[in-house]
């Protein structure tokens, strides 16, 4: 009896292990089913490179350049002000700060990952738009710049938190040895441990990035959804994710539409499948 | 380069590390602040058990506290139990091969698709093609689908530390594989498995495009009935009164933000609490 109870809760568990396997395959399957109807009507090319989304025209035009553009200008920004103070900042709590400061700080950076997307939209809209619109002497502060200062903060715990795990796991010993040769702590940072943390931190940066990518809410709250190919950072754009966040409710079920906001999520999709494997392969890294 | 020089760089490198600690951590501050700042004057029994007024002008929250507290729970009776086993199987059964190698990729996969792309996935499975309509039932399966991976990491982490002597005595003693999992590795991980599912249940608070066309309502004063009902929920009233509704006060906005914030951070504390506690409790 006991040994029935045993294979069925073994088989049980099994069943749970493969279930992270079933449902991605399981995401990546209903967003093809739906999202590949909509190449029925468009060719992948003209979907992807496409310089007008207009919907709900007739007929409806469905290029998809200005939201890839939108959310590669939103990225860019966001990468630029978040890569160089998020890995300062995973330095200091690695090797700088005093220990007690250290889980300080630690818990604080969790807290900042801890605040929820909307939240965080809701502060931009109050703070940082009008900051922005005052700056820069524009019509509105709703811009890619507002929105790649937002979205800055949102990577930043992800960067800090796995390029300090990785700064941490570099052998005390490479530190030591560096120390012992008169080097002093900076230099030790500077040519021994960065080096030897470079593959980790790269994954830091390209997991803050893909959380980037595929932030939706406060994007859609402070870049102004205006989908037209940017010129300019101080431009409203809009990117893939707030695309299907702003249209899903409106397109009817099995219309046109719905298939490309569809195939739109199959993009992201890849997207950050992409960005996921190839972070994993450079954390796991042999040395 | 001489001491004094190299010295000299330290100075500037470190303070340039501290300047930029800071710039993370004032903002994060201030977020705070300002939010509880401006939302403490909007918070009072009426605001926390009243049902939204005037076009969501006036009025309280509380049913979109209610489908909040309905969805969140939801997500985790499904996601609890999968996830635990999950882990159990990573940690105690699988092995160092590509099965293993694949799962894992899986999980770290399933965390990063974006929160959008669950939003895609339950509107076409659950609200679609189950027919469930966008319900309470939708929206909690992809919550949970989305909280899956953290608590199979932190539930795995718990699982893995339990030192593996453990389990050597427990097997030496004529216990079976699953007895000792069940009454030796499980009590003695509890603890980081609750952190994890906590932070699941942080995570899924204050999430909104996973639920925006599952479940979420505009707007409905009346609390859902059954599971198979819609619900207003409180991130997606946040933004439905930050962006959707013209002339809101303020007072109310902000009144709503901290409430969600409180919630998300509020789990977050606990769970940051209860893994101090355990690490300064360890025993070994």
């Amino acid at each position: 009896m006991r040994k029935i109870k045993e294979f069925i809760i073994e088989k049980l568990i099994l069943v749970c292990g493969l279930a992270s396997i079933f449902f991605v395959a399981m995401i990546f399957l209903f967003l093809l089913k739906e999202g590949m109807n909509v190449f029925q009507t468009v060719s992948p090319f003209k979907f992807l490179f496409g310089k007008s989304w207009y919907p709900i025209s007739e007929p409806a035009q469905l290029g998809i350049l200005p939201l890839i553009l939108g959310s590669l200008l939103v990225t860019f920004g966001a990468a630029v002000i978040s890569i160089p103070i998020g890995v300062a900042c995973a330095i200091y709590i690695a090797e700088v700060a005093p220990q007690n400061m250290k889980e300080i700080l630690k818990s604080g950076i969790e807290l900042l990952a801890a605040i929820p997307s909307v939240v965080l939209g809701f502060i931009g809209m109050v703070t940082i738009v009008p900051w922005v619109k005052n700056i820069c002497h524009l019509p509105t502060g709703l811009s890619a710049l507002s929105g790649s200062i937002m979205l800055a903060f949102m990577a930043m715990p992800t960067i800090v938190s796995i390029a300090e795990d990785a700064l941490y796991s570099v052998p005390k010993s490479y530190k030591e040895g560096a120390l012992a040769l008169g080097a002093t702590h900076w230099q030790a940072i500077h040519r021994v441990m960065l080096p030897a943390a470079s593959s980790g931190i790269l994954a830091a940066v390209m997991l803050g990035i893909g959380r980037v990518i595929g932030e939706t809410m406060a994007v859609m709250m402070i870049t102004g959804n205006s989908a037209v190919i940017p010129h300019s950072i101080l431009q409203p754009v809009r990117t893939l994710t707030a695309t299907i966040a702003a249209e899903m409710g409106e397109a009817v079920v099995g219309s046109e539409h719905y298939f490309a906001l569809f195939a739109i999520g199959i993009v992201l999709f890849i997207i950050s499948f992409a960005i996921n494997v190839t972070a994993d392969l450079f954390l796991h890294k042999k040395r | 380069m001489s001491k004094k020089n190299s010295q000299r760089t330290q100075k500037i490198a470190f303070s340039l590390l501290s300047l930029a600690t800071l710039l993370i951590v004032i903002p994060v501050g201030l977020i705070v602040i300002i939010i509880i700042q401006k939302g403490i004057p909007a918070i009072n029994w009426q605001f926390l058990s009243d049902v939204p007024r005037q076009g969501m002008r006036a009025g309280g929250i509380f049913p979109a506290i209610v489908g909040t507290v309905y969805l969140v729970l939801g997500a985790i009776v499904f996601a609890l139990p999968i996830g635990l086993l999950a882990a159990i199987y990573l940690s105690e059964y699988s092995k160092d091969n590509y099965l293993t190698r694949i799962i894992k990729l899986a999980i770290v996969n399933l965390a990063g698709v974006p929160s959008v792309v669950y939003g895609l996935f339950g509107l076409a499975l659950f609200v679609v093609f189950f027919k469930f309509g966008a319900s309470i039932l939708s929206g909690s399966l992809t919550l949970g689908i989305m909280i899956l991976p953290i608590i199979i990491t932190a539930s795995r982490e718990a699982l893995e530390s339990v030192p593996y002597s453990f389990r050597e005595v427990s097997r030496s003693l004529g216990a079976s594989k699953w007895q000792t999992i069940r009454h030796i590795v499980l009590p003695n991980a509890i603890s980081g498995i609750i952190t994890g599912t906590i932070l699941g249940l942080g995570r899924a608070t204050g999430e909104t495009a996973p639920i925006l066309f599952t479940v979420a309502a505009f707007y409905l004063p009346q609390l859902p009935a059954s599971i198979f009902d819609q619900a207003m929920a409180l991130p997606y009233h946040l933004y439905v009164i930050s962006t959707q509704v013209p002339n809101v006060d303020e007072k109310v906005r902000y009144g709503t933000a901290l409430v969600l914030l409180v919630l998300a951070l509020f789990m977050n504390l606990v769970a940051i609490i209860i893994r101090y506690q355990f690490r300064k409790k360890k025993k070994w």
